[in-house]
């Protein structure tokens, strides 16, 4: 059986069942171990001689939330959207087992510009850290943040 | 909210409502740039929290919104709010910091700490998919000016587990199949149901057992089909596909076993007005028949509204509101018992 990411032969074969549905996964070595799998002892003699002494193969991790695409598996949740970018092929292949072969996203999108959605998210960070700026008690810091949140909004009505 | 008020979803006067208890609706969002609610810390919780409260309570959307924190309130309250599925049971038992956002009407409720961000659900009496949907759209489409949800070009709204991926929407419809399964064609629908991508789950969703016939029938699909073609699908091919393999099970026991099932509707109608004790299981299998009697014509002296009010009066937490403390389990059932003769009472 061929590795799901590239021709070479596939070496890890995992099968879930969720909900009552089959999930597949088959990786060659060099993929499965992109995609965090480099832990799964390998049956060949050379490596099992070999095994003591050999450094874990760190597996990839997100860089926003630290997971692992093997977590990820186990978890059946992404830890964030970013972990989408990061391990976009393999969750790809999830993404499709899930939706029973569907691959792509024909429904609502947020209307507004790409200014607006910027905006969105600079008023979004501000909300957070002044929730966090109180929780910690720092009152000048809340006072600013509420400030400029204040002028955005000012901003937003001209 | 006012627990000895009936809920909103007992109407016998709405589309379909001898098959169809309510329709309901949820979309699941999370906000971009932030880990889903599992990866996140306790601080990054409080935080999220905290600016979605504010969101929800700022008074510029058409919706007017009562917040619940889930923290703060008694196990008893939290329990309130899952029998009137108001909340899920994850949300109730998790000890994360976690809110609920609640219209005044009880038939939209918008939970944030969930397994996502944020879960909005819109609830409507029978089988109403599309007034659900409209209410929940233009509330997302208010909250969209103020938050920026995670979003991916090819794979939509992005969710924390892939099932819900796309639209992040779930349609479903709590429907009540007592002569499916008297007639033990239940497992019929169900694996036809499987094979349409459809998940037949208990009365209080997601792990939950079915209670007094109940269930619960949603798509599993939220990717590569739009929200209006899931809701066509719903509203006018799959859910009265149902509804309609139900009528016919009906008429079947009319038809062959009347005295049977009169025997049984009737019998039942007696032990509820006549028992000083109830178990909660009891108590729904034989409202159950009750119902199912109601709606074939063979009981008119009670009518669906009281049926289906107290399918939610007497759950324990109701029971415990009621009596304004603690219930034994002995002492609840003679308090269920009481309150279902004095509902059903001639």
């Amino acid at each position: 059986m061929k590795c799901d990411l590239c021709n070479k032969p596939a070496v890890v074969h995992e099968f879930q069942i969720m909900d009552g549905i089959k999930r597949e996964l088959h990786l060659c070595q060099e993929h499965a171990a992109q995609q965090g799998f480099a832990d799964i002892p390998s049956v060949s003699m050379q490596s099992v001689s070999t095994k003591v002494g050999v450094a874990a193969v760190q597996s990839p991790t997100c860089g926003s939330c630290g997971m692992s695409f093997a977590q990820i598996r186990q978890a059946e949740q992404l830890g964030c959207p970013q972990c989408f970018e990061m391990f976009a092929t393999p969750v790809g292949k999830l993404l499709e087992q899930a939706q029973h072969g569907a691959t792509h996203h024909v429904g609502r999108r947020p209307a507004g510009s790409e200014a607006d959605l910027a905006r969105r998210h600079e008023t979004q960070r501000l909300m957070r850290d002044l929730e966090a700026a109180v929780a910690a008690e720092q009152y000048e810091r809340a006072a600013e943040i509420r400030d400029e949140l204040a002028r955005m909004s000012r901003d937003e009505g001209e | 909210m006012r627990p000895d008020r009936p809920p909103p979803l007992a109407r016998a006067d709405a589309p379909e409502s001898d098959v169809v208890l309510s329709s309901r609706v949820r979309l699941a969002r999370n906000v971009a740039g932030e880990c889903f609610v599992h990866r996140c810390s306790e601080s990054a919780h409080r935080a999220m929290l905290g600016m979605l409260q504010q969101v929800m309570l700022r008074g510029d959307l058409d919706e007017t919104l009562n917040w619940v924190d889930l923290e703060t309130v008694s196990a008893h309250d939290r329990q309130l709010l899952v029998e009137r599925h108001l909340i899920s049971r994850h949300l109730a038992e998790t000890n994360i910091p976690r809110g609920v956002a609640i219209a005044d009407d009880e038939t939209m409720s918008v939970m944030v700490n969930e397994e996502d961000h944020v879960r909005m659900q819109a609830i409507a009496p029978g089988l109403q998919p599309e007034r659900c949907l409209r209410r929940l759209v233009r509330l997302d489409a208010q909250l969209e000016t103020r938050l920026n949800w995670a979003m991916h070009e090819q794979w939509g709204y992005l969710c924390a587990c892939p099932t819900n991926a796309g639209t992040g929407i779930r349609f479903s419809a709590m429907v009540h199949l007592p002569a499916l399964r008297m007639t033990g064609e239940l497992s019929k629908v169900q694996q036809a149901a499987k094979d349409l991508h459809l998940a037949v789950r208990g009365y209080y969703g997601e792990g939950s057992e079915s209670s007094g016939n109940f269930y619960q029938i949603s798509n599993q699909i939220t990717l590569g089909v739009s929200e209006e073609e899931l809701l066509d699908q719903f509203q006018r091919v799959l859910i009265p596909g149902v509804v309609r393999y139900e009528r016919a099970a009906r008429d079947v026991l009319l038809d062959r076993e009347r005295l049977t099932i009169e025997d049984r509707v009737h019998r039942d109608l007696a032990i509820l007005r006549s028992a000083r004790l109830l178990k909660a299981d009891e108590a729904m299998k034989r409202l159950s028949n009750v119902r199912l009697g109601a709606c074939m014509g063979l009981i008119d002296t009670i009518g669906l509204d009281t049926i289906n009010a107290l399918f939610l009066h007497i759950q324990p937490a109701h029971l415990r509101e009621r009596v304004g403390g603690a219930l034994s389990p002995a002492d609840a059932r003679g308090v269920r018992a009481e309150l279902v003769r004095n509902m059903l009472s001639v």
